[in-house]
């Protein structure tokens, strides 16, 4: 018999407060849990759908020289580096450690053919790879699949008047357009894209490639590592981040957390207050209860603890509890809110600070009708003596 | 030096509609190790807060209440606390029992914040309330026995400490007369066995278990000669 007996005691055989009390605090617990669990959740989603819509690491041929081209302004004639990447060097990229974040290697051969009179642009690429790389490209037809099929770029269809199905020389040789690129408003409007294969071969440049996009899978690993890892493997190329999509990415996903941490900070303070007008009420419905304990020699502060004690208990039993039903909620909700097969995630650092919140939260909130409890006068408490 | 020693004790308080009420007015009084003291008079005398006084809940408008030599009111409030528990017991009106505690738990109930094995405890319990006759119903919660029963164990919760003294608000005043007689025996019996007890009645029945009395009216001592009260008197 102590004062952790009496507070257990107290609980057990009051189930119905009990049950008032957890549930204010696990209906708090349980929202926070429900968005942060969902936010981990839609964010995991959320990185692999925005990695999809762009390379974040750029392989190109290393020179010595610096580039004259910015914008898609590029000062003619002075682009003499024509160094190229060996094409069966890239197979080293599939050996780096981190190689299971990879998601695709689209590399791509870059030269200029004759159409006519006119000088045009033309990409090789590998299409399965292209195509999911640029996850925002439109094709009007089909996409390009045999050697001497292409897709043409939306100005450059304009510009020699293609269409699908129709037939064009490059260099003298007969591709067919099998579909037109909706406007992308970017330099791939201006390009004639044919496979890898068929393009090394018009531009005589077999075996080698212009340049490499990656797109890494990666949702905690940092690019830089990956960068670093890739330039190892290859030391013809030079490796560099795009920053601008990892940070578009950093941001998405910081506008995620801000939020559901801000919602659960306000529902946190409801269950707070919750907890304190119970125990309030709790407290002043045992006046006559403290005034016998105080009347046998019980010390303020064993009042306080008694409260505090039960405080704890409450809190952890609202803890545990509304953590599952949090998880129980997110498992529900997650089919729902996001598309393609997100999973939940278990996190024993989300258990841990639940269990935690919830405690200091309930305990905090429970620290005035404690200590006014304590400050009871125990005659008053008593009336009777 | 006596055991219990008070001193020109007044208590006033703020009454009904604002006006003072002095309940106690300058009392004197001395009692002796061992004494079985009656504390009678009318509603309104200043019993109930004579027993108040003496038990440290409350604070004295002037005068000095000593126990065993300790200035009650010399104390802080957490030294009184536990003056309470080293010093009294206490047998409250309406048994006072916590509802959620099994008879034995309420019995240990002053033993909670003390320091010592779980199991001692028990034992302590379990022989005061073998004493005073319910040793088989330690189990039972407070709503599962008879009012005798609970006044039972309330006097068990108020020896379980072994107070030097036992303070009683009228413990026969929500009983049947045949119960008030066995636990008045009871009383008696606690205190043949060397108990120092004050007890508050208006019962003027129980009278004859004292071995002195203190009649109090307008909050001071109309008499403490346990003759000169006739029984027929009723302080109701």
């Amino acid at each position: 018999m102590n004062l952790r007996t009496i507070a257990l005691n107290n609980l057990r055989r009051r189930k119905s407060r009990l049950a008032f009390l957890v549930a204010g605090l696990l209906i708090g617990v349980a929202t926070v849990v429900t968005l942060l669990s969902l936010t981990r959740s839609l964010t995991m989603e959320a990185e692999h759908k925005l990695e999809s819509f762009g390379a974040n690491i750029l392989i190109t041929p290393k020179s010595d020289e610096l580039s004259l081209s910015y914008g898609g302004i590029t000062l003619g004639g002075l682009s003499l580096d024509t160094r190229e990447l060996r094409e069966q060097d890239l197979a080293r990229i599939e050996t780096i450690p981190n190689n299971r974040n990879i998601a695709a290697v689209a590399p791509k051969v870059l030269g200029a053919v004759k159409v006519g009179e006119a000088r045009v642009m033309v990409m090789g690429v590998d299409p399965r790879a292209e195509f999911r790389v640029k996850g925002w490209w439109n094709v009007d037809g089909r996409r390009m699949t045999a050697e001497d099929e292409l897709v043409a770029g939306s100005r450059a269809a304009g510009r020699l008047g293609l269409r699908s199905g129709s037939t064009v020389l490059l260099d003298g040789h007969p591709f067919t357009v099998t579909g037109l690129l909706r406007e992308t408003g970017s330099q791939d409007d201006d390009l004639l894209i044919a496979t890898l294969s068929a393009a090394q071969r018009l531009l005589h440049k077999e075996g080698t490639v212009s340049l490499v996009e990656v797109a890494a899978l990666c949702g905690d690993c940092p690019v830089s590592d990956m960068v670093d890892q890739i330039s190892a493997a290859l030391p013809s190329g030079k490796v560099s981040a795009i920053q601008q999509v990892v940070k578009t990415r950093l941001h998405a996903l910081e506008q995620f957390k801000a939020f559901s941490f801000g919602v659960a900070v306000v529902v946190l303070l409801i269950g707070a207050l919750v907890v304190f007008v119970t125990m309030m009420a709790s407290v002043n419905e045992r006046t006559r209860e403290i005034g016998i304990f105080r009347a046998l020699g019980f010390r303020r502060s064993h009042v306080i603890s008694l409260i505090l004690m039960e405080a704890v208990s409450v809190s952890l039993l609202a803890g545990i509890l509304g953590f599952l039903a949090g998880m129980g909620v997110t498992r529900l909700l997650l089919p729902w809110l996001a598309q393609g097969h997100p999973h939940l995630v278990w996190s024993p650092a989300l258990a841990g600070g639940s269990l935690l919140m919830a405690v200091l939260v309930g305990t905090a909130a429970s620290f005035y009708p404690a200590l006014h409890a304590s400050r009871m006068d125990p005659t008053e408490a008593l009336r009777a003596i | 030096m006596a055991f219990i020693d008070i001193k020109k004790l007044r208590k006033a308080y703020k009454g009904a509609g604002g006006h003072q009420v002095d309940a106690l007015r300058g009392l004197d009084l001395e009692v002796d190790e061992g004494t079985f003291l009656g504390v009678m008079g009318q509603s309104g005398s200043g019993k109930s807060t004579l027993l108040s006084l003496l038990g440290g809940l409350c604070h004295p408008t002037a005068g000095t209440v000593l126990v065993d030599g300790i200035d009650l009111y010399a104390l802080d409030s957490e030294r009184l606390a536990d003056f309470r528990r080293e010093y009294l017991g206490f047998v409250f009106q309406s048994f006072n029992l916590v509802p959620y505690l099994t008879a034995l738990e309420n019995v240990m109930l002053p033993l909670a914040v003390q320091s010592m094995p779980s199991t001692d405890k028990r034992q302590q319990a379990m022989k005061v309330l073998d004493r005073v006759g319910l040793s088989d119903r330690g189990g039972h919660l407070p709503n599962q026995l008879s009012g005798g029963e609970q006044e039972r164990v309330a006097i068990a919760r108020a020896l379980v400490n072994q107070p030097p003294l036992l303070l009683a608000d009228e413990p026969t005043g929500s009983l049947d007369t045949a119960t008030s007689a066995e636990i008045m025996a009871l009383l008696r019996e606690l205190n043949e066995d060397g108990q120092t007890i004050v007890m508050v009645t208006h019962n003027v029945e129980n009278q004859a278990y004292f071995d002195r009395i203190l009649v109090l009216r307008d909050g001071q001592s109309a008499s403490t000669d346990i003759n000169a009260v006739p029984l027929v008197t009723n302080f109701a």
